[in-house]
Formats: C-alpha cells, sequence, structure tokens
C-alpha cells in the first residue's frame, strides 16, 4: 500500500507540473486528469475506496469533461500556443523555483516521519458521517450546487 | 496457478476469452442483422461465414495506419487507447461464476461509473484531434450525450443497491439468489438499458457517429488499427452492458442447478448481446435535441422517483 501511495503521489506531482509547463491547452487538460486519477490513488493507498472513486467519478470524469467540452468550442490554435510561449520565458521561472525549493525544504524537514497507518474506511461509514454529524454542510453544499445550476440556467435564457 | 479470484490464469482467460467475444461479435452483429433484415449476411469466409472475423482483422491489420498532418498526434494516438483501456478495466469488477473473477472489490459498481466517465475522453479527444468538422460535431455531441446519460445510469441503479445494501457486485449478485430485481426494480432496468445503449453510443443512439449526418463522427480521420480500437471498443461496450444487466438485473450466475453458474451467466449475457443487435435492427434513430430532452426531462424525474419509492419501500419493510 504504501508504493501505492508514493507511486500516486509522484505522478499526481509530475502530471500537476507538466499542467503547468504544456502550452497545448488540450495536453494541459489531459495531465489534470491524469493528476487528479493520481490523487484517487493516494486515497484508495490510504484506505478510502469510496472517496477515491468519487474523485474520479465527480472531477475526473465530470467537471474536467466539461472543461474540455469548453476547449472544443473555443477553437484554440498555433497563436494560443505561441501565446503561452510568451508567457511563460525561463527568466519569469528562477524566482519562484527558488522561493518554492526554500519552502519546500522548510516542509520536508518539519514533517514528522511516520509510516503510513491505513484505516479502511468503507462506503457505510462515510455515508453514516454525510447523514449523520455533517448532514447539514450536505445541504448547504447542494443549496449553493442548485444557486449555480439557477444562475446558469439564468444566463442562458436571458435573451 | 489455480482458478480463484484475481490468479494470473483467471485474468488471462477473462481477458481473452471478453476480447474475442468482442471480436466475434463483429460477425454475430452482421449475420444476426441479416436474419432480421431478411437477408444472408456475410457467410463466404469459412463455415457459416465464421472467418469472417479472421478477415477483417487481416485487413484491418495490413490497411494503413494513417495519422493526418493536421492532426494532434498526441491526442489522436491516446484516444482510441482510452475506450479499451476503461472498459477492460471494467471487466475487472464483474463476477462471472462463484470464484472466477478479477477483484471482489466493495466499490465494484462505483468503479464501472469511473470507468464508464473516463470513457466519454476517448471520443472526445479523438474528435477533437482531428481537427476536422464532421469529426469535432460528433464528439460534441458525445461529449453531452455521455455527461448526460451518466447521470440516469448512476441513479438508475442505486434502486438495487439500495435493495442489496452494497456496491460489491458479487454480493449483489448473491442476494438474488431468492428472487431477480428485474421485479422489484422493473423502471431501473428499463433506465439502465437505454443509458446503456447511449453510453456505448450504438444504435439507435449513435448520434456521435451518425453517418448519413457527420460522416462517421468522431472516428472519420481514424484509419487502421487506431480505427478497430474503437471499432471493438465499442463491442466490448456492448458486452460490458449486457454484463452489467445479467449481474444487477437478472441474478448473474443465477439459475438451476442443471447447468454450470458460468454457463448461466454466459446465456443471459449473450441474450441482452442479441437484444440490443434486435434494437439496432428495429429502432430509428432520434434528432440529437429529441434524444437530450428525453433523457432529462422523462429519465431523470422517472430514475429519481423510482429511486424515492424504492427507499420508501425498503423503509415500511424495516
Amino acid at each position: 500500500m504504501s508504493f501505492l501511495f508514493y507511486a500516486g503521489g509522484v505522478v499526481a506531482l509530475i502530471s500537476t507540473l507538466l499542467v503547468i509547463l504544456q502550452t497545448n491547452v488540450v495536453h494541459a487538460l489531459i495531465y489534470l486528469v491524469l493528476s487528479l486519477l493520481a490523487v484517487a490513488v493516494v486515497f484508495f493507498s490510504l484506505g478510502a475506496p469510496f472517496v477515491a472513486l468519487l474523485e474520479a467519478i465527480v472531477y475526473a470524469g465530470a467537471i474536467m469533461v466539461l472543461f474540455l467540452f469548453v476547449v472544443m468550442m473555443l477553437n484554440l490554435g498555433q497563436t494560443t500556443r505561441e501565446q503561452e510561449k510568451a508567457w511563460l520565458p525561463t527568466k519569469v521561472w528562477f524566482v519562484p523555483v527558488v522561493l518554492a525549493t526554500i519552502l519546500l525544504i522548510g516542509l520536508l524537514s518539519s514533517f514528522p516521519v511516520n509510516s503510513i497507518e491505513v484505516a479502511e474506511v468503507g462506503v457505510m461509514e462515510v455515508s453514516g458521517l454525510l447523514f449523520g454529524p455533517y448532514v447539514l454542510a450536505v445541504e448547504l453544499a447542494s443549496f449553493l450546487l442548485l444557486a449555480g445550476l439557477i444562475s446558469a440556467y439564468h444566463l442562458a435564457k436571458s435573451r | 496457478m489455480t482458478w480463484e479470484i484475481g490468479s494470473g490464469l483467471s485474468i488471462g482467460a477473462i481477458l481473452l476469452v471478453v476480447i474475442v467475444t468482442a471480436a466475434m461479435l463483429i460477425w454475430v452483429e452482421r449475420r444476426l442483422l441479416g436474419f432480421w433484415q431478411d437477408r444472408l449476411g456475410p457467410n463466404r469466409v469459412g463455415p457459416f461465414g465464421l472467418l469472417q472475423v479472421v478477415a477483417d482483422m487481416i485487413k484491418i491489420f495490413t490497411k494503413e495506419d494513417w495519422i493526418p498532418p493536421f492532426a494532434d498526434r498526441f491526442s489522436f494516438v491516446l484516444a482510441p487507447t482510452i475506450i479499451m483501456i476503461v472498459i477492460l478495466m471494467s471487466f475487472s469488477v464483474i463476477p462471472f461464476a462463484p470464484g472466477l473473477g478479477v477483484v471482489d472489490s466493495n466499490v465494484g459498481i462505483l468503479f464501472v461509473l469511473a470507468m464508464a466517465s473516463l470513457g466519454a475522453y476517448s471520443v472526445m479527444l479523438g474528435g477533437l484531434a482531428s481537427d476536422n468538422k464532421y469529426a469535432l460535431l460528433g464528439s460534441l455531441r458525445a461529449a453531452a450525450q455521455m455527461v448526460s446519460y451518466e447521470v440516469f445510469m448512476g441513479v438508475s441503479l442505486l434502486g438495487v443497491v439500495a435493495l442489496a445494501g452494497s456496491f460489491n457486485l458479487r454480493e449483489i449478485v448473491i442476494a438474488q439468489e431468492g428472487g431477480w430485481y428485474v421485479i422489484p426494480q422493473f423502471v431501473g432496468f428499463v433506465i439502465f438499458l437505454i443509458a446503456g445503449i447511449a453510453e456505448s453510443h450504438r444504435l439507435p443512439f449513435d448520434i456521435p457517429e451518425a453517418e448519413q449526418e457527420i460522416c462517421a463522427g468522431y472516428h472519420t480521420e481514424y484509419s487502421g488499427m487506431k480505427f478497430g480500437m474503437f471499432f471493438v471498443g465499442e463491442y466490448l461496450g456492448l458486452v460490458l452492458i449486457s454484463s452489467l444487466i445479467t449481474v444487477l438485473f437478472f441474478g448473474g450466475w443465477n439459475g438451476p442447478a442443471l447447468l454450470p453458474p458460468i454457463v448461466w451467466f454466459s446465456a443471459k449475457a449473450f441474450f441482452f448481446i442479441a437484444f440490443f443487435i434486435l434494437l439496432r435492427a428495429a429502432i430509428p434513430r432520434p434528432r440529437y435535441d429529441q434524444l437530450m430532452s428525453y433523457g432529462w426531462l422523462f429519465l431523470l424525474p422517472l430514475s429519481l422517483v423510482n429511486l424515492l419509492v424504492t427507499g420508501a419501500v425498503i423503509l415500511m419493510q424495516i
């Protein structure tokens, strides 16, 4: 399990980095999907298969599909790629990389080194929590989604 | 090497049988369509035309595998592999018989749904990378259709999950020993069937690749084995949907003891494969907007009501 955890983590880090570095927006989206799937593997290796699959269904399978759907209609081509290249020359990278490295060293040195404790959390336990102590949060989140839905409907209908 | 769940032998055997079945469906579908449309179908190569599949495979492998110069190579090559991978991965949670399967997962149904939602990338990337207006139209249609019908597919399954009290497909089959779920969950079954056709975009819901309107849709620019992977992927999807219907609503391997469980499973799955082919022969294609409004305005409310009633009945029985 700890091999899965580190493998998923490394894939997630590399693919997220590639999301930023890509100049082709479709390739960036593919790497973002890969990164989300790798995070799902991390969740799975930590004993949360339900959350892992929800991550895959909701983020990788639904939200990213809608992103790609929008990109398909934008007709991005060579000009956008060149624009992206112009925005990310090497000299822009230098200072952020140094600063981020300092932060990373600080973060790594302050981590307690423990072995990963895996406690399997099944579907029943998660559902029990969602409809028990956290039911208010679930309802609030559904209000938010409903508000988003109605606003999107209004924007599309306004003509 | 033993025949237990997850052993190398059973994984290899399942992979082989599933892929060979999907390939053989190329012939089965054309013969059955010929039968229902009162003509012969392919009957020249080998006995009953059985070697037609071999001929088709030789043709597909030796064709020029051409990538258009204007295409986005990375996505263009990636797209056909996605559909094969996600559908073959979905077979890993299918319980074929007692003690025969790849994994016995507690979140089996969710895994299938996750893989089905990732399958949408195949058609979307394929159409987008082709840089062809028909392909783009096809993949736009596919994206909207697959994202929409995934919703009803998931909701229609929840009745079965609530009755069995588990996401584990093996436990769902065992829970059906007393009676198949098609009887209490008939509405769920019909919705799942319709959503399944739309997810595997077969006729009558093959709007993403409607030949008469948009050439071949998202795979217009594909040739050779890349096209073959889309083609076989579609048949794999058909086998998957039929297996899922068998497992979820028709008791999986359960049946009278005169035949072994795997035979019951295969017979039920084949019945649904033949039913899907009959649908293709019998029903014309709806218009794109009809498909979408039918889904959102009819199937979604119906599946929610089905879930609500199922939940109420289960609560009353406790």
